[in-house]
């Protein structure tokens, strides 16, 4: 099979089928893709053209493929989600760019009162195929608004589906996948992580976008997280491995809907869950997942599940948020004490 | 920014009275045949017996609520008169005499608040004749209609030259939503893309009990000029102000003109919604003060005075009256909607947890049936 290299397709055939690339030039790709594979596809956001988006996940695509398909919008986020919705019911497929986690509240109410809804209200006459790219998360030592983990809000939300890749492949792969889901997807990209590079294998195919999928095998105790937390627990992991425990990492890939399977079928193995995330704990992702593994996992558990998550304030100053977001340290207390059961 | 004054062709006595801001719409009435000018009575007359009989199956436990257009009916007819087949109109909630015009079946609009469907009707189905859903939260619809008409820019089907081809987006909003952010940024939106929208504002005066010098201190019609919307302020209760301004900025939007901002003064002559007592916060002379300006009457002495008679009003009656029996005849007989439909379209694709819900909720009930059996 040729591989074809989205970015550039005149050098097609001398592309490698494997590439390391950091996680921001995989989503480019995989919006490169998207927008050569379907007409319909097109970019829109705050400073993605010329400029190629603060941290550069649009460049050059604007000079690419055009100011119609990549397109530099007004700086108004429900303005940018309410037209897309628009969009997307004349039959086209906008994919919207927020440029922080925490400027997406004044299109909170497009969001959640129409993009999730109107499929619905509609009877199932129209779907609204909007992807809604969030670039998330700490680790970067911003200012206020800048490192923030919002997913909680939108799992919680009906009709829309929430998504959160971990690595550069599935970032190039699951973007592609969202594109393609005729419902509104929420794509939270986890910042930190837009940097190191990992392989992209362009022969592959796309894993079903909403799979949670076992990362490192292990036998005592499931560590569970999405985004920029899987590279965490897999620091714990080893960590873990030198004092004789042995942790088995899911990266959860979706966190609405959520693919119990694979968590089930690795907590009735190990007896023991502890769930990650960087966002505040109360009423989180992880919370939910705590709640269903005890209801689906009871007979197996020999502790209850533990929760690491980011403590219930807002994001610190960033000379505090290495004191915010859990560490590998973090993950081991946790893993600690449902071991001591 | 210098007012200009309102457009009205028909005086409240019913002639024909163009203002000096009417003239330069006046040619768009030579679109107008005998024939039109009978569907407006008709569409005006049939909506205000539909308003009337739906407040009273609402009064008889038959709907949760009802929203009353009674009084905006020179308004809504006249502009979505002024609208193609195949351009498109996005209404807020109370453009009952829009979705008549536009050929709906106005029993959906009864099933809506009746509480068995939040909407329901398929605009894509061209016996809707592109009549978009009803939108509840206000002034949001107004970036769907903007983004809308971003998709008709790209579809090719603006400025081509071509009255088959080129297509526009009609958007209905109250003076209430004029407050909201979402509309302001339609405006931008709009404006900086030059959009084929034209923003219809009703000013009913009134947003539930709030009155519109709340929502502004100048004129609304000056509000989208600073946004680089041009605008114009017509006699919503004329209906030929309504349809000759709306087809002239249908026109130029269609032509690649840009969005446009229509303001027309009416009047909700009744309450909010059924749920509401105006008597808490309006006088009656304001009331009777539109009352005379009523655009039904109005047009009425307009239409004799053109030599319509009695048997043509009679026959209107006569059928508005069968249109409102008809309407009570399908209500009554409505049933909820299946349990189960609560689950079929949160989303278009196959959705686990709906799947698991909706079988939960079968089994669920089925368990009452087995006791009882
Ligand atoms: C965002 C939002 N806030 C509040 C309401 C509650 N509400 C429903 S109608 C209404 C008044 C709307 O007034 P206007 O825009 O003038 O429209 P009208 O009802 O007069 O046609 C209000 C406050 C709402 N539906 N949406
Ligand atoms: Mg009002």
């Amino acid at each position: 099979m040729t591989t074809v290299n989205p970015s550039n397709p005149t050098t097609a055939a001398a592309a490698p089928e494997v590439q390391e690339l950091p996680m921001a030039k995989a989503l480019n790709l995989g919006l490169a893709k998207a927008l050569a594979d379907d007409p319909k596809v097109l970019l829109m956001g705050e400073d993605i053209g010329r400029l190629g988006g603060v941290f550069r996940v649009t460049e050059g695509l604007q000079a690419q493929f055009g100011a119609d398909r990549v397109v530099d919008t007004p700086l108004a986020e429900s303005g940018i989600i309410g037209t897309a919705i628009g969009l997307a019911m004349r039959g086209y497929r906008p994919v919207c760019e927020i440029q922080f986690d925490g400027f997406i509240w004044p299109g909170f109410d497009q969001i959640t009162s129409q993009l999730a809804k109107l499929t619905n209200r509609g009877g199932g006459a129209f779907s609204m195929p909007v992807v809604i790219r969030v670039p998330y998360g700490g680790h970067i030592g911003a200012v206020e608004h800048h490192q923030e983990s919002p997913e909680a809000y939108f799992a919680h939300t009906a009709g829309l589906r929430v998504v959160s890749p971990s690595t550069p492949n599935d970032a190039y792969w699951m973007m592609q996948e969202a594109i393609r889901s005729n419902d509104p997807v929420m794509f939270f990209e986890p910042k930190s992580r837009y940097w190191p590079k990992g392989p992209v294998d362009f022969t592959g195919s796309a894993a079903p976008l909403h799979a949670s999928r076992v990362v490192r095998v292990g036998t005592d105790v499931t560590v569970l997280a999405h985004g920029a937390m899987v590279s965490v627990l897999m620091q714990a992991a080893e960590i873990a491995d030198a004092e004789g425990i042995s942790l088995e990492v899911i990266d959860l890939r979706s966190i609405s809907p959520i693919d119990y399977g694979p968590i089930v079928d690795s907590v009735t193995k190990t007896g023991r869950l502890v769930v990650a995330q960087e966002a505040s704990g109360f009423v989180s992702v992880g919370s939910e997942i705590a709640a269903t593994v005890a209801e689906r996992a009871f007979y197996s558990l020999q502790a209850p599940v533990l929760r690491v998550a980011g403590f219930d304030t807002p994001f610190p100053p960033a000379k505090l948020e290495t004191v915010f977001l859990p560490d590998a340290d973090r993950v081991m207390e946790a893993v600690d004490r449902v071991m001591a059961y | 920014m210098t007012e200009t004054p309102t457009v009205q062709f028909l005086s409240v006595e019913g002639e024909f009275a163009p203002t000096e801001s009417a003239e330069e719409y006046r040619s768009y009435l030579d679109r107008l045949s005998e024939t039109d000018l009978q569907e407006f009575y008709r569409k005006m007359v049939v909506v205000r017996r539909f308003d009337g009989e739906a407040t009273n199956l609402q009064r008889q436990g038959q709907m949760a609520l009802w929203v009353p257009s009674h009084g905006q009916e020179g308004a809504q007819v006249g502009s979505a008169y002024a609208a193609r087949p195949h351009d498109h109109l996005f209404p807020s909630y109370r453009e009952h005499a829009v979705g008549l015009v536009r050929g709906i079946d106005m029993l959906a609009i009864v099933e809506l608040l009746r509480g068995n469907t939040h909407g329901g009707w398929d605009p894509a189905d061209p016996t809707n004749g592109n009549f978009h859903g009803y939108c509840l939260v206000i002034g949001s619809h107004s970036l769907h209609a903007t983004g809308y008409a971003m998709g008709l820019q790209r579809d090719g089907l603006v400025g081509t030259g071509d009255p088959e081809v080129d297509a526009a987006v009609l958007c209905y909003f109250g003076d209430g939503a004029t407050s909201q952010g979402d509309v302001s940024e339609a405006f931008v939106f709009s404006a900086s893309s030059q959009t084929p929208n034209v923003f219809f504002l009703q000013n009913n005066q009134w947003a539930i009990s709030v009155p519109v010098s709340v929502q502004s201190r100048v004129p609304l019609y000056l509000r989208s000029r600073g946004f680089g919307v041009p605008s114009v302020q017509i006699d919503g209760n004329d209906v030929l102000a309504s349809y000759a301004v709306t087809a002239k900025a249908l026109d130029d939007a269609r032509g690649g003109g840009g969005p446009q901002f229509i303001e027309a003064l009416t009047y909700r002559i009744g309450a909010h919604t059924t749920s509401d007592d105006p008597t808490k916060y309006r006088e009656n002379a304001e009331q009777e003060f539109w009352v005379k300006r009523d655009p039904i009457v109005r047009f009425e002495k307009y239409l004799r005075s053109l030599g319509e008679g009695d048997a043509f009003f009679d026959g209107v009656k006569a059928e508005a009256d069968d249109f409102a029996a008809d309407i009570r005849a399908r209500t009554l007989v409505l049933e909820a909607p299946p349990i189960g439909t609560m689950f079929d379209h949160v989303y278009s694709e196959p959705h686990p947890v709906m799947t698991e819900q909706k079988l939960w909720l079968e089994r669920y009930e089925s368990s009452f049936q087995e006791e009882q059996a």
